[in-house]
């Protein structure tokens, strides 16, 4: 039987074909052509969760701890699952006024609406308990665990540094980074960044559609552990550097201790310093702008590395060395000394001392008659037609000291401090147009000649090591095997042979003996030292001395700068040898001294 | 004649591992739309899929006992059975209970029975009746009278129980009319009707009727020379512009909110999606993470954590979608496109006009569900909840689908028996 419209079949069939074709096309557009279906599907139910490491910690030479890790919390936000918020209850709760509640939420949606962005970070204990209870009610909101650094003893602000959160340029170059991630921006916290740090983790976790966690992304599959951060052994003495802050107290300067067999930093201290606490947690920024608008303080500003001073006479040993070493000083040589140096118009004022010194009495007395002889005779004498070819010789050996030029130590920001080049000259007396007497400042340690504490310190080191040096640095030991840097183990020689060091540690020896710096004199130590007053346009002149103990076998090298200190006696010179019987005693004798200095000031 | 003894006797395998393929494939997919870890027994019949494990088995035997059914019963007792469903539909207004703001189902106990389900088996067996009978021609004026009253009874009971998708699924008896010599006219209407309508809320109102008049002036300077098809032509533009005119105040004052919340999402106009727009949107992103190969069984985070609402019923083919991929939807429409062909071809070799327009009945009905549910989920039509025939969660429907299908495969089985 053959029914009537039989041929509409077709039509029924070629209707079902259609739209069965229809719907391939329509699926393999969205399942296969178009991508943004896949990435809001991960959006929607993958959350990847950073676990955050914890930082290494960093102890000093002792094991003593400096800085540690505290649990805090971040209130993070994912602006697309907020939901029904109880805006009043949560600015209550964290204790912010609703109109920053607006700029926030405002900041985290033009972050990401769908990634999680920081909230309100390092939320105290307190609050994350009361937070904890509420947290149901506030869907798009989570907890997450970091650490805060911890300073307990307080000390060495400059040279632990601080971190602080990531900046946009960083986050661009560095794709471990982040924003909200914290980095170290100043002293050991940048400059071990890469070790302390340790290594983020994700965790890819599944969340429905109410925002409960439903465990992990196939297994764990995709997911990375954090690992812990390194710990770092410092070469600092926690207690020696706790003393000289205190001895620095309401004077501005800086001292550098170094242990002249190793090269590593016993104490480097900046004054004013700040407690590096106020560095760390919740009020980072607003502590650190007030540290930065105190203009007339500077304590962040570290003069152990950044200061750079006229050395003054503490110079004057590296003049008699390369005196020496270019041949024209010797043991004996003598230069007049008529409470100066006259010639033509050039004077050059000294004290009143036994006249003409030889080359140990010429340190003993600090003789600056004697060092511009002595300089003129290095430039005139040395073997060298040309000045600009003597100056050279002597820069050269001035360099291989460490000065006029950074040791690109694991302590950021130093400065390579100034020392001139005969280009310098040539530009500013015209070429060849200059000689010992245009320049004769630089033989006692003034003009253009600028050094840092650091270079001081590590200057004060060759002289115990006689004629040798390791870059000074702050970090002794990563972790509990790996050594550190090879160019920190590495012998530095300077160009000046080692026998020409005894004559001048001699006259140093003097110095403290019955010289300018008895102010120094330790029972049953003996040490060799150096005052030096940099001159000061702008006021009152800095105050230095640098210092070596015990002369045989040294175990501390030392440089001392007070600004405005004045004479190296006052102020540089009891606070070194303090510094020095604390290191070497464990304990301090001279009480009175003692206690003068730490409650002295220096006017400003 | 003779009755086979053999229940199986002449069946048609393949409609028969069709069904079987999607009911399974229906399962497993629903099983995957709830699994989580802490019910993972699959005879678990607190969950879902435990449940639908029971609907699958009584499906089955639902099957067999229709196979065991006199051929001939079904034709004989067409209008009673029509009539019964009807009762049932007016006894569920007064007595059912509402869910989702449809007042549908009876509850018995832990069980539920939605009456509007059966309702299409119970009128495509009334219409099939109607229409085969001897003196019945589809183009007198009282034919279709009769038949547009069968179909207006259920769907307006079942519109009165605010079930609007359900009812909506009685217009694909069209495509039965139009093989029993309905004017194609009505197929053509139609579409245009539905183009008009969506065309006249998206864009400018003067624009579609200008696009029409060009379209009339056009014909116009075709059959100028025939003054009755002039008249017809000016008739039709009235009425089309007409109709543009009156889409705004249907939209306005007949549909319901969440009715016209559903069109604009459709037609992008509304672009909230954490509000209406969030199922299709939902559903969306979960066929479209699928990619190629899908993302495994088990492995879909959309479905699994419950991004898309009603997933295991109206919106089981965003779990096909992501977890099978593009491969396993394009199966999924195959078998099913298999399914209506076979059917058609089946309904043609029918010797009685009964059992060819019973059969396109059953075709028409599972294709119209298939087309309004799929198309919803991949955001071409707007939210219209009827369920996917044979893979939806649901006792009510995949019984209802079985027996409407199982009737016409006995029918088919024993088609050389009848004259």
């Amino acid at each position: 039987m053959k029914a009537p419209f039989n041929d509409r079949k077709y039509v029924i069939n070629i209707i079902i074909f259609s739209i069965g074709a229809i719907f391939l096309c329509r699926l393999f557009y969205i399942q296969i052509i178009d991508n943004s279906y896949k990435l809001s599907a991960n959006n929607n139910a993958l959350r990847s969760i950073t676990e955050f490491p914890a930082r290494g910690l960093i102890y000093d030479r002792n094991g003593k701890l400096l800085v540690y890790n505290e649990a805090t919390y971040d209130l993070m936000v994912i602006p697309q699952h907020v939901k029904d918020l109880d805006t009043a209850e949560l600015c209550k709760l964290i204790g912010i006024d609703k109109e920053i509640f607006k700029s926030r939420m405002e900041k985290a949606k033009s972050y990401s609406y769908y990634a999680p962005s920081i909230f309100e970070r390092e939320i105290s204990k307190e609050t994350y308990g009361f937070l904890q209870e509420k947290l149901y009610k506030l869907q798009g909101f989570y907890v997450q665990a970091r650490t805060l650094r911890k300073y307990p003893l307080s000390i060495a602000a400059h040279t632990l540094g601080y971190i602080g959160e990531v900046s946009q340029g960083l986050i661009e170059n560095d794709n471990y980074y982040k924003p909200g991630d914290y980095i170290g921006i100043s002293g050991i916290e940048k400059s071990y960044e890469n070790e302390l740090r340790g290594k983020k983790g994700v965790k890819i976790m599944m969340f429905d559609v109410f925002n409960r966690e439903k465990g992990s992304f196939r297994n764990g599959m995709y997911d990375t552990v954090s690992v812990a951060g390194i710990d770092l052994t410092t070469a600092i003495d926690a207690d020696l550097q706790a003393y000289g802050e205190a001895l620095m107290k309401n004077k501005r300067g800086s001292i550098v201790a170094i242990e002249p067999a190793t090269g590593e930093i016993l104490a480097l201290v900046s004054s004013p310093s700040y407690d590096p606490n106020l560095l760390a947690g919740h009020d980072r920024s607003k502590n650190y702008i007030k540290l930065l608008q105190d203009i007339k303080q500077k304590p962040l500003y570290n003069r152990a590395l950044m200061a750079q001073y006229p050395p003054g006479s503490t110079f004057k040993i590296l003049n008699a060395l390369a005196g020496q070493q270019l041949g024209v000083l010797k043991e004996d040589s003598r230069f007049p000394c008529s409470l100066g140096f006259h010639m033509g118009n050039i004077n050059v004022k000294c004290h009143n001392h036994p006249s003409p010194c030889n080359l140990e009495q010429s340190i003993q007395y600090s003789c600056n008659s004697y060092y511009v002889y002595a300089f003129k005779a290095i430039l005139e004498k040395s073997g060298y037609k040309k000045t600009s070819d003597a100056y050279n010789k002597w820069l050269d050996i001035v360099m291989s000291f460490g000065f006029g030029k950074k040791f690109y130590s694991d302590i950021p920001n130093e400065l390579t401090g100034n020392i001139p080049t005969p280009e310098y000259y040539d530009k500013l007396h015209g070429k060849n147009r200059w000689h010992a007497l245009t320049i004769y400042s630089l033989g006692i340690g003034q003009g253009e000649i600028l050094v840092t504490p650091l270079q001081l310190a590590n200057f004060t080191a060759i002289l115990a090591n006689r004629g040798y040096y390791f870059i000074p640095h702050i970090v002794k030991k990563i972790g509990k095997t790996k050594g550190i840097n090879k160019k920190y183990t590495t012998k530095q020689t300077v160009k000046v042979d080692s026998k020409y060091f005894d004559i001048v540690i001699e006259g140093m020896d003097d110095v403290v003996e019955s010289g300018t710096g008895t102010g120094a004199k330790i029972k049953k130590i003996e040490m060799a030292g150096k005052t030096g007053t940099a001159q000061n346009p702008h006021g009152e002149d800095h105050s230095i001395f640098i210092l070596f103990a015990p002369l045989k076998n040294p175990k501390i090298a030392i440089s001392v700068v007070v600004e405005n200190g004045g004479w190296g006696a006052t102020w540089a010179v009891p606070i070194a040898s303090l510094m020095v019987e604390k290191y070497l005693n464990k304990k301090v004798d001279r009480v009175d001294l003692e206690k003068r200095m730490l409650e002295g000031s220096v006017k400003y | 004649m003779r009755e086979q003894k053999n229940i199986f006797y002449n069946i048609d395998w393949i409609t028969v591992c069709l069904f079987l393929a999607l009911v399974l494939f229906g399962w497993m997919n629903i099983y995957a739309a709830v699994y989580n870890d802490e019910h993972k027994n699959i005879f678990d019949f607190s969950q879902s899929y435990g449940k639908q494990l029971i609907w699958i088995a009584c499906a089955i035997i639902l099957s067999l006992i229709i196979m065991m059914i006199d051929v001939k019963f079904f034709p004989a007792f067409s209008y009673f059975i029509f009539v019964l469903v009807l009762v049932l539909l007016v006894a569920v207004l007064i007595m059912g209970s509402a869910t989702a703001g449809s007042k549908s189902w009876f509850q018995i106990g832990d069980f539920k029975l939605q009456p509007s389900e059966f309702a299409k088996f119970a009128t495509n067996l009334a219409i099939a009746k109607y229409l085969s009978a001897s003196n019945i021609k589809i183009q007198d004026i009282k034919t279709k009278l009769v038949t547009f009253l069968i179909l207006g009874l259920p769907v307006l009971l079942i519109i009165l129980q605010n079930d609007t998708g359900s009812a909506l699924v009685y217009i694909a008896f069209v495509f039965v009319l139009y093989r029993e010599g309905l004017s194609g006219n009505v197929l053509i209407i139609g579409f245009l009707v539905i183009v008009l309508f969506f065309l006249s809320l998206l864009i400018n109102k003067f624009l579609v009727i200008g696009v029409i008049a060009g379209i009339a002036l056009l014909l116009f300077v075709y059959i100028r020379k025939r003054r009755k098809e002039i008249t017809m032509l000016v008739g039709l533009f009235i009425l089309t512009a007409g109709f543009v005119f009156s889409v705004d105040y249907v939209y306005e004052n007949v549909l319901e909110q969440h009715q016209k919340d559903r069109i604009d999402v459709l037609l992008g106009k509304a672009t909230d999606l954490r509000g209406v727009g969030y199922n299709v949107n939902q559903s969306k992103i979960a066929i479209g993470s699928g990619g190629f190969l899908g993302k495994g069984f088990l492995e879909g985070t959309q479905t699994k954590f419950n991004f898309v609402p009603e997933q295991s019923t109206d919106f089981i083919f965003c779990t096909i979608g992501e977890e099978w991929g593009f491969t396993g939807s394009t199966i999924v429409i195959i078998l099913y496109v298999w399914l209506f062909i076979r059917i058609i071809m089946m309904a043609e070799r029918q010797r009685s006009s009964y059992g060819r327009i019973y059969g396109y009945g059953v075709a028409s009905i599972l294709f119209f569900h298939f087309l309004i549910n799929i198309a919803m989920t991949i955001g071409l039509a707007p939210v219209i909840g009827i369920p996917l025939p044979f893979i939806s969660y649901g006792g009510s429907s995949l019984w209802a689908f079985t027996i409407l299908l199982f009737v016409f495969v006995k029918q088919d089985a024993n088609r050389l028996l009848l004259l």
